[in-house]
């Protein structure tokens, strides 16, 4: 009786965790130190190339070619991003936000990691495309 | 002596099936580590389903050369979590081909940021019988002279055993350190619980990427070693009579979602076999449950 009660009480839980929507509370958790980290290639057009195609290998099943978002799954053109810090960015690359669906990507070398926050600032320039 | 062609198919199926998937072009970067035994603790990522081929061939000295393939469905539920099957079976020249079982496995990543070092808990059950030559790890005392006895007599005893992992691993500096301790009881049987570990080290050639799309860039490969052996069991701990391996090994994680791994595993006393070959192929289906819903 105590199993089918606590199945029927983890099962409603178990759910809302694998299917919650990422909501930006992430940005909250980042430290300071790592807050305050600047992206080392920056702006720079071959890292910005190498970095596209890492996100096309990588993170575009999920948030779509044109990084628009796909289903509940984020667009990366939004005010939100354009508020991040690469830091914050780059915490949520190494660390995920599991609870939310979002993985961890510390697999990736840094350097890596790097790149790809540099394709996905040269997304969201005040001229480019926002998420509609 | 052959067994009935039926046991012999889901090799052929899941061949098609590896064969039928090489025309698409996904472009889902695998990120596999090169290991064959040790787990990192890198995990599925959610709604990715990837196959592995992974297969053994050895010529053990005073026993027939075998091929021992293993298929590998491994889904990722969560971010935290990841559940595999796998398919086993062998063939062994002069004597048979036979299933020789299955195995169920789940892995949790029980804390939800990236550390220094990171645990991974894992559990599984596996039916396997006595003919398996999978080597996907090595417990107990687990010896080579196993693999002289016939596949008529060893196929005849199935163990139904749990197993549990302790998974530690870490990322530094672009390397991958990872170290797993191994615990496994037959569940049938009044056996002891026995003890095994592997561990590995590995690096992708290259930390940046390049600007270009390419295959054999550094940074799509990465090499390795690993070491791996059997701990004795409850009553006789430590490795006296166990079987201990080490190798090189190197993995090619192509961007048309296909990684590429080989291994020499070198014997390291009498009771391995001299040299264990292996190499496996393995295919990431991203978000496979997105191909049964209208896209946006």
């Amino acid at each position: 009786m105590k199993l089918r009660l606590l199945l029927f009480l983890a099962l409603p839980a178990l759910t809302a965790i694998c299917f919650a929507k990422a909501n930006g509370a992430w940005l909250q958790k980042v430290p300071a130190a790592d807050r305050n980290r600047v992206d080392p290639y920056l702006g720079q057009p071959e890292a910005i190339a190498a970095g596209q195609n890492l996100f096309h290998e990588n993170c575009a099943e999920c948030h779509g070619a044109n990084a628009k978002g796909k289903g509940s799954r984020p667009c990366l053109r939004s005010e939100r991003i354009k508020g991040a810090t690469d830091g914050d960015l780059a915490w949520l690359l190494k660390n995920g936000e599991v609870y939310k669906g979002m993985p961890r990507w510390a697999g990736l070398p840094e350097d890596e990691r790097w790149q790809i926050i540099a394709y996905i600032r040269s997304l969201n320039t005040p001229t480019s495309e926002g998420c509609q | 002596m052959h067994d009935s062609p039926v046991s012999q198919r889901p090799w052929f199926e899941v061949v098609a099936v590896v064969l039928l998937l090489m025309v698409f072009d996904p472009c889902v970067h695998a990120q596999e580590k090169p290991y064959f035994v040790t787990y990192s603790h890198d995990l599925e990522e959610p709604g990715n389903l990837e196959i592995e081929s992974q297969n053994i061939v050895a010529a053990p000295k005073n026993a027939n050369a075998f091929f021992a393939p293993t298929v590998e469905f491994e889904y990722g539920v969560t971010a935290w979590w990841t559940a595999e099957a796998y398919l086993q079976g062998q063939t062994t020249a002069n004597d048979s081909t036979v299933l020789t079982g299955f195995r169920f496995e789940n892995r949790i990543r029980p804390l939800p940021r990236e550390y220094l070092i990171n645990p991974v808990l894992y559990l599984e059950y596996e039916d396997v019988n006595l003919a398996d030559k999978s080597f996907l790890e090595v417990t107990g005392h687990d010896t080579v002279t196993t693999i002289q006895v016939p596949n008529a007599t060893l196929r005849k005893e199935v163990e139904h055993s749990v197993e549990g992992k302790l998974i530690l691993s870490g990322n530094g500096k672009g390397f991958n350190f990872a170290g797993n301790i191994i615990a496994e009881k037959d569940v049938n049987e009044a056996e002891s619980w026995e003890f095994g570990y592997a561990l590995g080290a590995s690096r992708p050639l290259a930390l940046k990427a390049s600007s270009h799309r390419c295959t054999f860039c550094r940074q799509n490969i990465a090499a390795g070693a690993e070491l791996f052996g059997g701990l004795g069991d409850r009553y006789s701990f430590g490795l006296k009579q166990t079987a201990q391996y080490v190798g090189p090994t190197v993995a090619l994680n192509a961007p048309n979602g296909f990684t590429y791994k080989f291994s020499p595993e070198l014997g390291l006393d009498t009771n391995a076999a001299r040299v264990l070959w292996r190499f496996g192929v393995s295919y990431e289906i991203p978000q496979i449950f997105d191909w049964f819903r209208r896209s946006k």
